[in-house]
């Protein structure tokens, strides 16, 4: 006989056989008998954060840097609607968590009862999947289910949503190892015909790139390992997405940098002059390909991706693989080795010699002289000081963001945490919340700007609350930096409503909070400055005062191919035509 | 041919074996969508359509599968044939679907739609519509001394050569099911 058992203890009971340590949540009537469970309990730890759009995106943060799906709880009505930009957020950046909200009662639905919003209606193009669940005795399965989802294929957000009656009633718990979950099995080994086709086009390319994307997180460590090996097997380089920074290392021989918008020059010209781009687990984002017709014109082109609706959906390719990265890396190893391919030497010493150009250009360079700092100079002083330690990084979004991602260097998978499909302001601080519970001694700093650490400075109580030593380094040019600079180049320098107007004095408000605060606007006192924030055990609110306008370079303006790189101020007068200023 | 051997556009594998995927031209395409029948399936399905700016010309569901609770959902749509590839992939993506037919191009296929006409009129126009009725095999389902209701089943363009003839005949009112289309022949494996 199996105990009958109330859903909210079913809710704590599945939680703990999926393994959860760990539950990002805000409580409210409706989710009133799980928070009484959870309180019964010790096994899972239960984080209460400000808002519950940071619970969403602390719970994104503690599964990009862990691996683990993450878990968050939350009320009915505005509980619901708060952790939507979160859901959004993790569907376009294929993040696997479960957001569990609480309903009003089932005889109550419909009849616009005191917090009931159409969760599931609301919420269900920006889930993977979601789940009403009327019954108690499905209640278990349904969970089960859930994790599945969350976890397999291309990973995304679920929800399940769970009125107060099926929580108070009793029913029969369905232990995880009975649940079946063979119907929704995404395919996982690539197509061998394809794969032995891509490997012989590989040992015939002369100007070959490996294109990497999230994908290879996603799939993994093995991944990142995999891709590590057929980059010295074969000598080609190697450009990343946004998403995929750290799966291939920054000291890498081969490693070109980030690609895209604010990509590095030789990465852009690389994709554009390739003749093989072997695009693995990315997506062809618009930020990738800017102009589509003239994407990369004269490459054949692979795609390895687990989700079929990727492959031909902006970018038609010629060698479609349809399979996780790990699998069809491994396929394609075995058959590079198997037939002994070797790569074409003499065109790769020829395209080497090209890339080698490129570089000389040092499209990062930039002149700290003068009094104020430099943006590119904070973040390339912060990489100096902390890439010895076991270190994460989560940024908000603007320029920050992509200096970010051009001046740090990553050497391992997991380590970088942004929101790159959405581009969600607010995503840095909370995410940084979650990467510090999953990894409680690490170094874990959010590179934000001063316009989206407001989004979600709140959880500067949860960080105080959990002793979650998060460092907050804000770039702070008194700008919607990001902003301002399409205002600039797009607008006829009309600025907007781009002022930070009326900010706070962040180190008092650190200090409001019981946290440290530090200002620095001085290039000579950078380092010291950066050593008290490492060396301060708690949080700490890093108010970096940088050059108000600068600009983020290289931008492949929209709407132009990546051969139109701009590089610098000088180059961008009239540098976006008019079909361009109405993309994004 | 590129320099690599690999004539572009035409890897055997690709999804687009058989027709032009640069083609601008707008096709019609016949979908059958066999789906759990859960709570908010069709809404899923639904959403795809209007949030990505897909076409929807017809729609039918039902349980097809009482005990198996499968709905098989057709769906008449346009597109490019990227655009049709597209829609294809994306409805596999969706958790509660189990399958996806192209009928268009998956071999013949049988297309039926039903439809009810309410013609009102008397005089020679009634003894018309009756007249024309019987020659497309509609029935009455329903008359009174001013009006019949026709029953009539065939493919969309049927009840629509149907409707044109109806329409200076009195027609009054039309409720049409959408199409219900099945591949020919014997079901394979
Ligand atoms: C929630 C949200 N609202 C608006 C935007 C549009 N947006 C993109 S960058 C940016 C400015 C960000 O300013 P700040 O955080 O100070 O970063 P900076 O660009 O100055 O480094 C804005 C408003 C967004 N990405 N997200
Ligand atoms: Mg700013």
């Amino acid at each position: 006989m199996k105990k009958a058992m109330t859903g909210a203890a079913m809710v704590v009971q599945a939680l703990k056989d999926q393994g959860v340590e760990v539950v990002f949540g805000y409580p409210g009537g409706a989710v009133l008998p799980i928070y009484d469970e959870i309180f019964q309990q010790n096994e899972i730890r239960h984080v209460l954060v400000r808002h519950e759009q940071a619970a969403v995106h602390a719970a994104e943060g503690y599964a990009r840097s862990t691996g683990k799906v993450g878990v968050c709880l939350v009320t009915s009505g505005p509980g619901a609607t708060n952790a939507v930009t979160g859901l959004t957020d993790a569907l376009m950046d294929s993040i696997p968590i479960v957001v569990l909200t609480g309903q009003v009662p089932t005889f109550a639905i419909g009849t616009d009862a005191f917090q009931e919003a159409d969760t599931v209606g609301i919420t269900r193009p920006c889930t993977k999947h979601n789940w009403l669940v009327k019954d108690t005795d499905e209640l278990s399965a349904t969970l089960h289910q859930a994790f599945h989802v969350a976890l397999s294929g291309r990973p995304g957000p679920v929800l399940v949503d769970i009125p107060k009656d099926v929580q108070f009633a009793d029913g029969k718990y369905t232990p995880k190892q009975k649940v079946n979950t063979s119907h929704y099995q995404p395919r996982q080994n690539g197509d061998p015909d394809t794969i032995a086709d891509l490997a012989e086009a590989m040992a015939r390319a002369e100007r070959p790139v490996f294109y990497t994307g999230g994908g290879v997180i996603n799939s993994g460590p093995r991944a990142s390992a995999l891709l590590r090996e057929l980059a010295e097997l074969t000598g080609f380089p190697v450009t990343s997405t946004l998403m995929g920074l750290g799966a291939y290392p920054a000291s890498g021989k081969q490693w070109l940098g980030m690609l895209g918008m604010h990509g590095l020059y030789e990465a852009n010209l690389a994709m554009h002059g390739c003749d093989l781009m072997i695009n693995i687990g990315a997506r062809f984002d618009d930020r990738i390909t800017g102009r589509i017709q003239s994407f990369s014109p004269n490459s054949v082109k692979a795609h390895i991706d687990i989700d079929p609706s990727s492959i031909n959906k902006v970018v038609r390719v010629d060698m479609p693989i349809i399979g996780d990265v790990t699998h069809v890396l491994e396929q394609l190893i075995a058959v590079w080795k198997d037939r002994g391919l070797k790569p074409n030497h003499e065109g790769l010493a020829k395209w080497w010699k090209k890339i080698d150009e490129w570089r000389k250009v040092d499209c990062l360079k930039f002149d700290q002289k003068g009094s104020v700092i430099k943006p590119q100079y904070a973040l390339k002083r912060l990489e100096e000081l902390t890439k010895g330690h076991d270190r994460y990084i989560t940024t908000e979004v603007g320029q920050h963001q992509m200096w970010a991602a051009q001046y740090l260097n990553f050497e391992d998978p997991n380590r970088w945490m942004t929101s790159g499909g959405l581009g969600t302001m607010g995503y840095g601080f909370p995410a940084s919340v979650g990467v510090q519970m999953a990894h409680p001694d690490a170094l874990v700093i959010n590179v934000a700007g001063e316009a989206s650490w407001l989004m979600n400075m709140q959880e500067l109580g949860t960080a105080m609350q959990f002793r979650l030593p998060v460092k907050q380094f804000i770039l702070n040019n008194e700008r919607l930096g990001m902003v301002r600079q399409w205002q600039e180049l797009l607008h006829g320098e009309r600025y907007s409503h781009s002022w930070s107007e009326s900010l706070p004095d962040f180190v008092k408000l650190a200090e409001a909070f019981g946290a440290k605060g530090i200002q620095c606007s001085d290039p000579a006192d950078l380092d010291d400055a950066i050593m008290e924030m490492i060396n301060h055990d708690g949080p700490v609110v890093f108010d970096c005062l940088v050059e108000k306008h600068e600009n983020c370079f290289p931008m492949i303006p929209s709407g132009e191919p990546h051969n139109k790189m701009l590089l610098g101020q000088a180059s961008t007068k009239d540098a976006i035509g008019k079909k361009g200023a109405v993309m994004v | 041919m590129s320099p690599l051997k690999i004539k572009k556009g035409t890897s055997r594998h690709s999804a687009y074996d058989l027709r032009d995927p640069h083609s601008d031209v707008i096709e019609s395409h016949t979908l059958a969508v066999v789906v759990d029948n859960e709570a908010g399936v069709l809404a899923r399905v639904i959403g795809l359509f209007s949030g990505r700016g897909y076409n929807i010309d017809s729609l039918t569901v039902a349980e097809i599968d009482h005990t198996g609770h499968r709905s098989r959902i057709t769906i008449v749509t346009r597109g490019t044939p990227a655009v049709i590839e597209q829609i294809k992939a994306q409805l596999g993506r969706i958790v509660p679907v189990h399958e996806v037919h192209d009928l268009t191009v998956e071999g013949p296929s049988v297309e039926r739609e039903l439809a009810l006409f309410k013609v009102a009129g008397t005089g020679d126009k009634r003894v018309e519509a009756l007249r024309l009725a019987d020659i497309f095999r509609a029935n009455v389902v329903d008359s009174t001394l001013g009006s019949f209701v026709f029953e009539i089943t065939g493919t969309p363009e049927k009840i629509d050569a149907f409707a044109e003839l109806m329409r200076p005949l009195g027609l009054a009112e039309v409720a049409r099911t959408g199409v219900a289309a099945l591949g020919r022949g014997i079901v394979e494996g």
